[in-house]
C-alpha cells in the first residue's frame, strides 16, 4: 500500500528524520493560507500523488511570492499530471504539500528494501541525489553504497556513518546523517515497509540534513496490525477496478488489452495471459480468484471484466485441484446467466471432477466455447476476440 | 527414492484442528502411506484429543517425542505462522513444510534469521507443499493428477505446477517429486537446493523447472545448472506480459527496477543450456522431446 509523500515525511518525523515545515492542502485558498502560516520568502508547491517523477511532469513548483504561491496551487490542483509511472492518462492532483523552501548545498539517494538473496533489509545510499535508483543501477553502479542489516542489532552507527561518508556527507554532518538513516530503519521495520525512499535527502548551506520527500510502500499482509497506516489510503489514487476486486478478495489488475482472464493461482494466471500473447491476443486483465472461489466470488470477477469498454472475449482458465471443477463450472453458468454476458466465453476446465464440470458447461445451453487445454483454449479466445 | 519425503516419512500437522487444516489432513491422510505418515496434530489448547484419530500434542516437541516425526507442515494463521515455523526449528525437525499464505515480509525475515546455523530445512511459505507421488503427499495438491515415475518438479507457484505434472501424467511421464518453493520474496528452500536434492537423487532422470517474475533465484539456479546439473532441464518463466511495478498476485512477483523480468531469466536460462519454452502448454512435450531424443 502506497502513501502520499505529506503522510510519509509525518511518518519520518516520528521517527527523527527532519523534514522541511509543510501543510497538506486540498484547496487554492488553504494553500495561501499554509504558506502564510509557514512564513519564510520561499514555498514549494508539490503536487501530491501516488506516483514519481512529478517534477519532470510539472507538478512541483518553487513560489517566490504568495501570488506564486496561488498561481501555482490553481495551476496543480486538479490537473492531470502525467509521469512515467502514470500512464499516459495521468493522475488527477487532488491535494498539495505546501513546504517552507530550503537552502539546498547537495543532494543525496538513501532508500531501503527488503533484499530477497540476502533475506534482510539492505539500505541504499548513493551520492545520485534526485535521480531514479534504477537509472543509477544501471549506469553508475559503483555508485550505489549498500549495507545488509541484522535484523537483531539493527542499523549500527559505524554502519551509518561509514555509508553517510561513503556517499560524500561531509563529517561536520555525520552524526545527523545517522540519526537519519536509523530513524528511516526503525521506520521500515516498525511499520512494515517494503520500500522506503528519501529522494531527495539534502545537505542544506547551514549542514543540517533533511528530507526533502519521502516514499513508502507497506507489506499490505501486515496492515491488519497497523490501523494507522490503513487510514492513511487514498482510494482516488487506485485502480477502481482493483479496488472493486480487493472487496471481494480478488487479486486483479488492469492491463492494456481486449481479452478478459479469469484463473486460479498467480502463476497460472501469469502464464494464461503469456500464452494469450504468444498466440496473438492481448490480456485485459489479470486476475486470479484464488484457491477457495464461490459462485458469487466468480459472478463478481465476471462483473469485473466487463466493465472493461475495451472488452472482446473472455477466457477462463481453472485448473481445478481443490477446487472441484464442477463448481466452477456451476459458477461460470450462474455467472454468465446474471451479467447477461455479451462477449464470446471460452473455458477450460482441468483437474478434480473435469468430466463433470464440463457437462454443467454442455448442458447448460450457453454459447460457451470449450477448450480442450490451455493452448487450445487461448488459441479460440484470440480467434474469438478478433471476431 | 525421492527428495526430502518418501512413504515412511512421519509427520506433525501445525494447525491441523483450524477448518484449512482439518480438510487437507484428511486429504493427505487419504492419499498413499497417509495414514501411517500423519502421526500427529499441535494446538496447545487442545492437547490429549484427537482428530480423525491423529493424536493432538500441546507442542511441536512433545509431538516429536511422543511419535519421532521429523517433518511438519503448518496451516497457522498468517499473524502465527512464522512464530510457528521458529517453534519447528526450534524442536530440531528435519523439515517444515509452510503451506500459509500472507505472512508479513518483516516476520519472514527474522525468522529466517533465527533459522541460521539450524538443521531445519524451510519450504515455503505461500507454497502448495511437497508430494512423492503414490508414497506421501503433504500439502494442498490433488493428488489423483500425479504418476510415480521418473521427472522431478519445481516451481514457485501452485496451480501452474498442477499444469506442468497434469501435461507429464497425461503424456505417460510419472514424477519422482515435486516441490512447490512459494510465491513469497523470503522463503526457504530456492530452486537451487531442490535442484541439487533431484541432481543427487538416482531415481530422478529429468526435471521441470517453473519460475516466474521477480527476484533472481531463477538466474542463480540457472548457473549452477551450467556448472553442475547431469540431468535435462525444462524450463518455463510465467509473466512474460507482466507490466513493471505491478505485484503479479504473489508478493514476491514484481518486476521492480528493471529486475526480475521473464525475458532476461529465460535468456540466462538458455545460455545455461536449460531447454527453455515460452508457452506454458509446452512444458510437458519439451520433456517428451528431450527424453526421445
Amino acid at each position: 500500500m502506497k502513501i502520499h509523500e505529506y503522510q510519509g515525511k509525518e511518518i519520518l518525523r516520528q521517527f527523527d528524520v527532519p523534514t522541511p515545515r509543510g501543510i497538506a492542502c486540498f484547496s487554492v485558498e488553504e494553500a495561501v493560507a499554509a504558506a502564510q502560516q509557514l512564513g519564510g520568502a520561499v514555498w514549494v508547491v508539490k503536487a501530491q500523488i501516488h506516483a514519481g517523477g512529478r517534477g519532470k511532469g510539472g507538478g512541483v513548483k518553487v513560489a517566490k511570492s504568495l501570488d506564486e504561491v496561488r498561481s501555482f496551487a490553481q495551476q496543480i490542483l486538479g490537473m492531470q499530471l502525467v509521469t512515467h509511472q502514470t500512464g499516459p492518462e495521468g493522475q488527477k492532483v487532488r491535494r498539495l504539500l505546501i513546504e517552507q523552501g530550503a537552502a539546498i548545498a547537495r543532494e543525496f539517494y538513501v532508500g531501503m528494501v527488503v533484499d530477497r538473496a540476502a533475506q534482510r533489509v539492505a539500505l541504499l545510499a548513493s551520492s545520485e541525489g534526485g535521480m531514479e535508483i534504477e537509472e543509477v543501477a544501471r549506469h553508475n553502479p559503483e555508485k550505489i553504497h549498500t549495507v545488509r542489516i541484522d535484523p537483531v542489532a539493527g542499523l549500527g552507527d559505524d554502519d551509518a556513518a561509514r555509508v553517510a561518508h561513503d556517499i560524500g556527507i561531509p563529517d561536520v554532518a555525520s552524526a545527523e546523517a545517522v540519526k537519519v538513516l536509523q530513524g528511516l530503519y526503525r521506520s521500515f521495520v516498525e511499520k512494515d515497509a517494503m520500500l522506503a525512499e528519501i529522494n531527495p535527502l539534502v545537505l542544506t548551506a547551514d549542514d543540517r540534513v533533511i528530507a526533502l520527500d519521502a516514499k513508502f510502500n507497506f507489506d499490505s499482509n501486515a496492515l491488519y496490525r497497523h490501523p494507522e497506516l490503513v487510514e492513511l489510503r487514498d482510494l482516488d489514487e487506485e485502480d477502481p477496478a482493483e479496488i472493486e476486486a480487493s472487496k471481494f478478495d480478488l487479486s486483479y489488475i488492469s492491463l492494456d488489452g481486449d481479452i478478459g482472464c479469469l484463473v486460479n493461482g498467480a502463476g497460472l494466471a501469469m502464464a494464461t495471459m503469456d500464452i494469450i500473447k504468444l498466440y496473438g491476443g492481448s490480456p485485459a486483465n489479470f486476475l486470479d480468484v484464488g484457491g477457495g472461489a464461490t459462485t458469487e466470488k466468480v459472478t463478481e470477477a465476471f462483473k469485473l471484466m466487463l466493465k472493461n469498454p475495451h472488452l472482446k472475449a473472455i477466457l477462463v482458465n481453472i485448473f481445478g485441484g481443490i477446487m472441484k471443477c464442477d463448481v466452477i463450472a456451476e459458477g461460470v453458468v450462474a455467472a454468465a446467466r446474471e451479467v447477461q454476458l455479451n462477449v464470446p466465453l471460452v473455458v477450460r476446465l482441468e483437474g478434480t471432477n473435469v468430466e463433470l464440470g464440463k457437462k454443467i458447461l454442455a448442458e447448460s445451453g450457453l454459447p460457451i466455447i470449450s477448450g480442450n487445454d490451455m493452448a487450445d483454449a487461448a488459441q479460440k479466445v484470440v480467434a474469438a476476440a478478433k471476431g | 527414492m525421492s527428495i526430502l519425503i518418501n512413504k515412511d516419512t512421519r509427520v506433525i500437522t501445525q494447525g491441523m484442528t483450524g477448518k484449512v487444516g482439518q480438510f487437507h489432513t484428511q486429504q493427505c491422510k487419504a492419499y498413499a502411506n497417509g495414514a501411517n505418515c500423519f502421526v500427529a496434530g499441535v494446538n496447545p489448547k487442545k492437547a490429549g484429543e484427537q482428530f480423525e484419530g491423529i493424536p493432538v500434542y500441546a507442542s511441536v516437541r512433545d509431538a516429536k517425542e511422543a511419535t519421532g516425526a521429523t517433518v511438519s507442515v503448518i496451516y497457522v494463521p498468517p499473524s502465527g505462522a512464522a512464530a510457528a515455523i521458529d517453534e519447528a526449528v526450534e524442536a530440531e525437525l528435519d523439515l517444515v513444510i509452510c503451506i500459509t499464505e500472507g505472512i508479513p515480509v518483516h516476520d519472514m525475515i527474522r525468522t529466517r534469521y533465527r533459522m541460521q546455523g539450524k538443521k531445519t530445512l524451510l519450504i515455503g511459505p505461500n507454497c502448495p507443499g511437497l508430494i512423492t507421488p503414490d508414497e506421501i503427499k503433504i500439502g494442498i495438491m490433488p493428488g489423483h493428477i500425479h504418476k510415480k515415475g521418473r521427472i522431478g518438479v519445481v516451481s514457485r507457484s501452485g496451480t501452474l505446477t498442477y499444469e506442468a505434472v497434469g501435461q507429464l501424467t497425461a503424456l505417460g511421464y510419472g514424477q519422482s517429486s515435486c516441490v512447490g518453493i512459494g510465491g513469497d520474496p523470503i522463503n526457504g528452500l530456492k530452486h537451487i537446493d531442490v535442484m541439487r536434492m533431484f541432481n543427487d537423487d538416482p531415481d530422478t532422470d529429468a526435471v521441470i523447472m517453473v519460475g516466474e517474475i521477480g527476484g533472481s533465484d531463477e538466474e542463480e539456479c540457472a548457473r549452477w545448472i551450467r556448472d553442475n546439473m547431469q540431468k535435462p532441464v525444462v524450463g518455463f518463466i510465467a509473466g512474460i506480459t507482466a507490466p513493471e511495478g505491478k505485484r503479479m498476485g504473489h508478493a514476491g512477483a514484481i518486476i521492480s527496477g528493471g529486475q526480475g523480468g521473464a525475458e532476461d531469466k529465460l535468456a540466462v536460462m538458455e545460455e545455461c543450456g536449460i531447454h527453455i519454452t515460452r508457452n506454458p502448454a509446452e512444458m510437458g512435450r519439451t520433456m517428451q522431446k528431450i527424453l526421445k531424443g
